[in-house]
């Protein structure tokens, strides 16, 4: 297998041109190898999901992702993972442990931030570490997100290249994969317009989208509110860009880029919700404060905070979202 | 401004002492007030209006400053870096305020700790000395902490085998005394000696090869006695000789992610946030000078210290050095610490018999 541990991004263009050649010449004349890809499907999945896939199908490979999350994998995650850490670090040990066996390699990125003095939450620049001593056996793939906007792109490119491939190539796969992701965040935007229009009970779910969009975590919660009748919105299918700037009018100082952006959807989305739901699951680091900011300081929309952990029964969330469910309604009633 | 305006900022161990005579230079005139002592009280009142399940030291700073509040304090003071510690001061400010109470909260916090930002909110305060003063006062400052931390680290590898009890903690009194007043740089050089030569003097009874424990962690529950329950000295009164890094001179002077990282040999590729690349560091270097062995202390739910974890458990079974693991909350009970500590001091002196076969003598 084609495994490079890492390769420097610094004079990638140079070096990558004059190499450039004689790579083709090779790859063209040895046999193709179809590496297996695993992507765990938890936390930046649900960001990155569909740039990952692409990126790699784009290279010729093959992608696996996890199945949805279900009680076996929380179980596995649990087991590897110290009783501290938060419910999605334990999902996502157990997602790549469910890929372990099934591919050649799992893609564990490392996020830092690549927007100014925004940041990602410190559980994932210590991602790779984690999963390295936790599965020391396991072969990873990672690339390291952190400096300008244009990291991305050169972190994508060092990645490609440890699979072999030429910097022209992953150039051209990043470039189709950041096309693809754009029209899927587009698309997602434009849906979720068209649901906010409708009638019924909106409400907003107010969460990072690895806890939103996770089967196990935020699934339940929004298959209980479509069983009411209400209609569920999320606060990361909005535009990205308009988010950070409305997070302003909330909190000033705030530089968690993912958090910025589920604070600006508030901002966004108050005058045109019913509620708002602060999902978050222990002990999240980063929503600990800003949630506790948002309750503080958001006074035009009711909110609740829901707080997810690994022994969540269904019928204590039933009792608070049908009670939450039942206030917006005469709420509307009354004030139309 | 014409009000009187009561400087007052969070407690860190004896740390107050140097801050408290630092604003006391900048601003003559004003006053300038550490909170109450950490007490129970404080805890108690931090954790009733902090979120539930942020880190200790934002329950353990929000008490200190309800204090503060109650004791006369109207300028409040937070600085902010790392992990979750650079989004305290807005979310405390708001609760302070919503709990109705009537103050300036000064935060540099991140992007506030540029110099020029620093100097803008010092004119503004009233600050009435020169540039040149006000770096004076600064490196003043930062000679105090060199001083004040040297001789703590040299009396926590000591403090187990002093002859007379109480003789060292005698001596970090008389310092921080000295330290509360107006010095001078010619003062602090003498200081400085005089004290190393002191410390040196005082007698102890340790042998060649004393039972040595590491402690890493996070810096605020390493730093703040009353979080850990007195750990150190707890340790120490079994005749444990204790060696920490940490202090607030090593996070302002001698704290170099890039160099950690590769000190710490591959267990770690890449920085995990706040002293997370420290810890994992200094184990290492624990580990190679041959020590008993490790406490690695943190804060519940503290991410980089979380993050390090699985290559800290790697490291213990690379060198076999045994760490034990301490999270502090605000409801962690003293005595299940107690009990976790005798084990481990049981554990590293056993240990060191069987490795050697000799009866440890009292005293080392």
């Amino acid at each position: 297998m084609l495994f490079v541990e890492t390769a420097p991004d610094v004079g990638l263009w140079k070096s990558v041109a004059r190499m450039n050649t004689c790579r083709e010449k090779i790859h063209n004349s040895i046999w193709v190898i179809t590496l297996k890809i695993g992507i765990p499907k938890a936390f930046l999945y649900y960001r990155y999901g569909c740039l990952w896939e692409t990126f790699f199908q784009e290279l010729g490979c093959e992608v696996v992702v996890s199945s949805e999350t279900c009680r076996t994998i929380l179980e596995d995650g649990i087991r590897h993972s110290e009783a501290e850490n938060c419910l999605p670090m334990k999902l996502y040990l157990g997602h790549v442990e469910s890929l372990l066996g099934q591919c050649d390699a799992v893609l564990v990125p490392r996020f830092e931030g690549n927007r100014g003095s925004e940041e990602f939450c410190v559980r994932f620049l210590g991602l790779y570490d984690i999963v390295r001593h936790t599965f020391p056996w396991a072969k990873l793939i990672t690339y390291n997100l952190k400096g300008s906007a244009r990291a991305e792109l050169f972190a994508f490119c060092a990645m490609g290249r440890q699979l072999g491939k030429s910097a022209d190539q992953c150039f051209r796969a990043y470039q189709r994969a950041r096309q693809r992701q754009q029209n899927q965040d587009l698309a997602r935007m434009e849906r979720q317009q068209r649901v906010s229009e409708g009638d019924g009970l909106k409400i907003l779910i107010a969460a990072q989208p690895y806890i939103s969009h996770d089967s196990f975590i935020g699934g339940p919660v929004c298959r209980m509110i479509r069983e009411q009748n209400g209609t569920v919105l999320f606060s990361d299918y909005c535009n990205r860009s308009v988010c950070s700037r409305k997070s302003k009018a909330i909190s000033t100082e705030l530089y968690w880029t993912m958090n910025k952006e589920m604070i600006g959807a508030i901002e966004l989305y108050k005058n045109r919700v019913d509620g708002v739901i602060l999902l978050t699951a222990f002990p999240c680091g980063t929503d600990s404060l800003v949630n506790e900011l948002v309750i503080r300081r958001v006074h035009e929309v009711p909110v609740i905070q829901l707080l997810m952990d690994e022994q969540q029964s269904d019928a204590g969330l039933q009792t608070r979202i049908e009670s939450f469910l039942d206030i917006l309604g005469e709420r509307k009633k009354v004030y139309g | 401004m014409d009000k009187q305006l009561v400087f007052s900022f969070p407690h860190m161990g004896d740390y107050h002492v140097v801050i408290r005579s630092m604003l006391g230079e900048l601003f003559p005139g004003q006053r300038v007030i550490s909170a109450p002592p950490t007490t129970q009280r404080t805890l108690e009142l931090g954790g009733k209006y902090s979120p539930d399940f942020v880190c200790s030291p934002f329950k353990y700073n929000m008490g200190n400053y309800i204090e503060a509040l109650e004791a006369g304090a109207n300028v409040l003071l937070q600085t902010g870096l790392g992990c979750r510690y650079g989004y305290y001061g807005e979310v405390q400010e708001q609760i302070l305020r919503d709990l109705g109470y009537e103050f300036d909260f000064l935060c540099f916090s991140r992007a506030h700790v540029k110099p020029e930002k620093i100097y803008r909110v010092l004119r503004n305060l009233g600050c009435p000395l020169s540039m040149r003063e006000i770096l004076g006062v600064m490196m003043r400052t930062a000679e105090s902490l060199r001083i004040m931390d040297a001789l703590d680290y040299y009396i926590r590898e000591n403090v187990g085998f002093e002859i007379v009890p109480g003789s060292f903690e005698k001596l970090q009194k008389q310092l921080l005394k000295e330290l509360s007043e107006p010095q001078t740089m010619l003062r602090l050089e003498r200081l400085k000696q005089g004290y190393a030569r002191a410390a040196g003097e005082i007698p102890v009874k340790k042998s060649a090869m004393p039972l040595r424990v590491g402690v890493i962690g996070e810096l605020y529950t390493l730093m703040e006695p009353f979080s850990n329950f007195y750990l150190e000295k707890q340790l120490a009164r079994r005749n444990i000789s204790v060696s920490r890094r940490m202090s607030v001179s090593f996070l302002l002077f001698g704290k170099k992610d890039r160099i950690s990282l590769r000190e710490s040999g591959g267990y770690l590729k890449y920085t995990v946030g706040a002293n997370g690349v420290d810890s994992v560091c200094q184990a290492k270097r624990y580990a190679e000078l041959g020590y008993d062995g490790l406490i690695h202390m943190k804060s519940f739910g503290c991410i980089p210290e979380l993050n390090v974890m699985p290559a800290l458990t790697r490291l213990e079974q690379d060198y076999g050095i045994p760490i034990l693991h301490l999270s502090f909350d605000a409801n962690t009970s003293e005595v299940g610490v107690e009990t976790r500590l005798e084990a481990f001091a049981d554990m590293i002196d056993m240990r060191r018999k069987k490795a050697y076969g000799t009866a440890r003598v009292s005293g080392g």
